[in-house]
């Protein structure tokens, strides 16, 4: 049995321990936001927070959960939309949209730890997030945006 | 405030959201079963009974107090909603289709509310491919809207007792009284109008552009919040009550299939209930499963586990005969023989054979995955005669009439409940994935959710032909072209639907093979045979990828050849404006005349955008163009790169000039173009999919990249031509361009031609 906490609730698994987040997050607690695009860590889909930095549930085993606190999409806009996601209406993002919840939760945990990014900072960072439809000019846009805004 | 009950036994409260984001707040939760379970996922969701919403809100629009034909209701508190009944994949489909309704019937645009449409034939085709939403439905979605507006004037001119030349829909979503102060608001209508005949074609007057509201004028997505929050559902998303989860051990070659299967292991995996056989197709596979051991599970992880530990033996058949290595070696022998006459002008053998400058080339282009970033995924739910279907589909009708193929019901007993689609590009238009569903679903009796892996994804897909191309020209004294030749040969997406076809379809070869937009006075297509020897699909763009490639690559090495500038080459080979004839079908030749004078008019403005000739550029630094007319949409495209000693390709800027006449929603036209840079990229970097023994070798972003934020274009500037023509289409016409452009700029950068793709295959990364 493994104790932690999503979205700032407690929860606690006693599933198979090489369940990974993302399946645990999506079929357990029903918290679609977070997406499967590779289940390799290869495309950025499943990023969520743990203790604020940006990880790939997809390849986070359960078993390795104890004492986290996992922040999902659905908790950063609990009072209002966060900067990064207002930024990202401004600019008209996303497309089909699928992959965005990812990309979103790694520009949040980019910008807390580098508040004004450079454009080689933001492609060195968000280059492990595939966008298919190709929104990745509006992403450095977006994200140069809300450094704006939280800054 | 709201309150839900979710199932995992917390709940959710939702505070101060508006209606739109309660909706999708809803569907983020399993609540959202509850409506699934009944009706359509978008389009029925407020209809759930739920605490707080106001009883009187429709469902659908056939709850509306007014909806004068399928596309639009309004009800009778001033709300309209719109009609989605295209599929939106990042296409713009669910903003650019409901404003061009709304700009005819004078709506609040704050006031709209987009329904997403199920699969049905009242809608006409809803297959979203094809580039054709905004082309086809352009003028359809306009009388809609035309429609409902004459209907509401009219049904204040009889409230008032006044002649209905006095009212006037004005400013939006009211009618006034031209001669008072009187005002009617839509909803105050809606119930006396639903009272009214419609009227006739004959009697709508569509607005002048001049008076269009929203036509032409850029809005944002109609859904970018709510994707920005993670609450839209996608068909990865989709929950049902009691649903099982399923992933399906497909044959590793086509036509293969299960020798013996032990599954063990698979049966002791904690969430595992069983396995299901699935039966293999009967030839010509077209949407049919592809067979195999599906793994039913209790949760996705559990159903991929499972299936990891299924030991299967297959009997593979006899495309496992299929290698990449030989088989690009026929496609290229087949291509320097004499093929299939598709179309002649003048007699180029006879230029041929006076001799003189005759330059030729090779081109190949492989395979290619559609790699979406949502795998294809499906739920099913099979009640006796009757299925419902979650999907993100392309192409709802087909999978109605799939589905109640393999499982010999009526196609009206299957309802396709149409998802958000993260990612399409083709390869969500052919229903295999939901037809497993609905398969499991009918052995399990309950309902089924098919996932399928990156893995299945790029080892099962539809592939994008492999294609190998010649090309030959004799050229005059100043390097102009007297004659040309080009020769095609690729597994035609025919072989899909007939397992015997092996040459291309008339679809194909329209798409930039059987003309040339150039002055050459004698020429001649054609096309060679191969067999296919895995599923062959569309993908977006289609055979205009390759064909784009091998033509305007050849373009620029004939500029080369006479020592002239590529974009002034260009020009000279476009030559005058004229009309050339592209063997379209009559109508669309009427509708869609292929117009030089479009072509060279968005190569000028490319070309001058991007300071092509004024710019300076250093070592391992170059420029590259291309022009190509696709779906009836004119692009050119400047590419610049830069190139290091070991290879490495940086793209710090492309310029696109479109014409794609008259356009519903410029945003979402600069997103399009944009996008297919980047899809361009991908193709033109590292695009291969190969085979060994008939089984795909690719299977994840690791041994199939796509193009990330790092290798993709810095900047793409989208310069829209304005235009008076028809709409035509903007989802796919970006790519095609795009590559041959990235590949002249390397050769422009590094004096190395690339006749081959992808660039990986020629020392470049």
């Amino acid at each position: 049995m493994v104790h932690f906490k999503v979205n700032g609730r407690a929860q606690s698994f006693d599933g198979d321990p090489e369940m990974p987040l993302l399946w645990y997050l999506r079929d357990i607690l029903g918290l679609t936001g977070t997406k499967f695009g590779c289940g390799m860590a290869l495309c950025g889909a499943c990023t969520v927070l743990q203790n604020g930095k940006a990880i790939r549930s997809c390849s986070k085993q359960m078993s390795t959960v104890e004492g986290l606190d996992i922040t999902t999409i659905e908790a950063i806009s609990s009072n209002g939309p966060h900067a990064v996601q207002k930024a990202w209406a401004e600019v008209n993002v996303p497309q089909c949209g699928y992959c965005q919840p990812g990309q979103i939760m790694q520009a949040v945990s980019l910008l807390s730890s580098k508040p004004k990014p450079t454009d080689d900072d933001i492609d060195t960072v968000m280059a492990g997030n595939i966008c298919r439809c190709g929104t990745y000019q509006r992403i450095r846009a977006a994200i140069k945006e809300a450094a704006k805004e939280t800054a | 405030m709201i309150t839900l009950e979710n199932s995992s036994t917390e709940t959710i409260t939702i505070e101060n959201v508006s209606r739109r984001n309660f909706l999708y707040g809803m569907l983020a939760t399993s609540a959202f079963v509850v409506c699934a379970r009944t009706s359509s996922l978008l389009a029925k969701a407020a209809g759930n009974g739920a605490p707080g919403l106001a009883a009187s809100t429709p469902s659908s629009i056939g709850g509306t107090a007014f909806h004068p034909s399928v596309f639009v209701g309004i009800h009778s508190d001033g709300m309209v909603y719109i009609v989605a009944h295209r599929s939106e994949m990042g296409n713009g489909v669910r903003t650019s289709l409901p404003r061009i309704l709304a700009d005819e019937l004078d709506a609040d645009w704050s006031r709209v509310t987009v329904l997403q449409a199920d699969g049905d034939t009242v809608y006409g085709s809803q297959d979203t491919d094809g580039s054709h939403s905004v082309r086809e439905f352009f003028d359809v979605l306009r009388e809609a809207g035309a429609t409902a507006r004459l209907m509401l004037v009219r049904a204040a001119a009889q409230q008032w007792g006044v002649p209905e030349s006095q009212c006037v829909a004005d400013p939006v979503h009211v009618v006034s009284d031209k001669n008072s102060s009187r005002k009617l608001g839509y909803g105050e209508l809606a119930a006396l109008a639903a009272k009214l005949p419609v009227p006739k074609k004959e009697e709508l007057q569509l607005k002048s552009p001049q008076q269009w509201r929203y036509i032409g004028k850029p809005a944002p997505g109609y859904d970018v919040a709510e994707v920005c929050s993670g609450k839209p559902v996608f068909g990865m998303d989709v929950r049902v009550d009691g649903m099982l989860y399923a992933a399906i051990a497909h044959p590793p070659v086509l036509g293969g299939k299960v020798k013996s299967v032990d599954d063990s292991a698979t049966l002791k995996v904690i969430g595992v209930k069983k396995t299901v056989a699935i039966d293999p197709f009967k030839p010509p596979h077209a949407f049919q499963p592809l067979g195999g051991v599906a793994v039913i599970a209790d949760n996705t992880f559990a159903a991929f586990k499972g299936r990891k530990n299924l030991k299967i033996e297959w009997d593979n058949g006899s495309n496992a005969s299929y290698n990449s290595a030989d088989y690009k070696k026929e496609l290229q022998q087949t291509a320097r023989r004499p093929g299939k006459v598709v179309h002649t002008i003048g007699d180029p053998d006879a230029e041929f054979a006076k001799g003189g400058k005759i330059v030729e080339a090779e081109y190949f282009a492989p395979h290619l995955a559609h790699a979406s970033m949502e795998p294809p995924v499906a739920v099913a739910d099979v009640q006796g005669e009757k299925v419902t279907v979650w999907s993100p589909t392309q192409d709802p009708q087909g999978v109605q009439e799939q589905v109640a193929k393999a499982l010999g019901v009526k196609k009206e007993n299957v309802t396709c409940h149409v998802t958000f689609l993260g990612g399409g590009f083709g390869r969500k238009s052919k229903p295999d994935y939901a037809v497993e569903a609905a398969v499991l679903s009918q052995k399990t009796g309950k309902p089924v959710k098919v996932i399928w892996s990156r893995e299945d994804d790029i080892k099962f897909d539809y592939y994008h032909s492999v294609a190998a191309m010649y090309l030959k020209a004799a050229l005059d004294d100043s390097g102009k072209p007297k004659a040309w030749l080009q020769r095609s040969v690729f597994p035609p997406i025919g072989s899909t639907f007939d397992a015997s076809a092996v040459y291309s379809g008339a679809g194909e070869m329209s798409m930039g093979w059987n003309v040339v937009p150039f002055d050459v006075p004698n020429f001649r297509s054609e096309n060679g045979k191969a067999v296919a020897h895995v599923r062959i699909g569309w993908l977006r763009s289609v055979a205009n990828i390759y064909h784009a490639f091998a033509v305007q690559s050849f373009a620029n090495e004939l500029a080369y050849a006479a020592n002239r500038d590529p974009y002034d080459y260009l020009m000279t080979l476009i030559g005058n404006g004229r009309t050339i004839d592209a063997s379209q079908k009559a109508d669309m030749a009427a509708k869609y005349p292929y117009d030089i004078a479009r072509l060279r008019h968005v190569t000028e403005l490319a070309a001058e955008k991007a300071n092509w000739g004024k710019t300076k550029l250093g070592k391992g630094t170059g420029m590259g163009i291309a022009v190509h007319r696709s779906f009836f949409t004119y692009v050119a495209s400047v590419v610049e790169v830069d190139v290091d000693d070991q290879g490495t390709i940086r793209i710090p800027h492309v310029t696109t000039a479109v014409d794609a006449g008259i356009v519903a929603n410029p945003e979402m036209v600069r997103q399009q173009f944009e996008g297919a840079a980047v899809f361009g990229t991908s193709i033109a970097r590292t695009g291969e999919i190969t085979a060994t023994g008939g089984a795909v070798d690719q299977s994840n972003f690791n041994d199939y990249p796509v193009a990330r934020m790092n290798d993709s274009p810095r900047q793409v500037d989208i310069h829209i031509v304005e235009s008076t023509a028809p709409p035509a289409g903007v989802g796919e016409p970006g790519v095609p361009p795009f590559v041959p452009a990235l590949c002249n700029a390397v050769f422009a950068a590094t004096g190395k031609r690339v006749r081959e793709l992808p660039l990986a295959r020629n020392g470049f990364s």
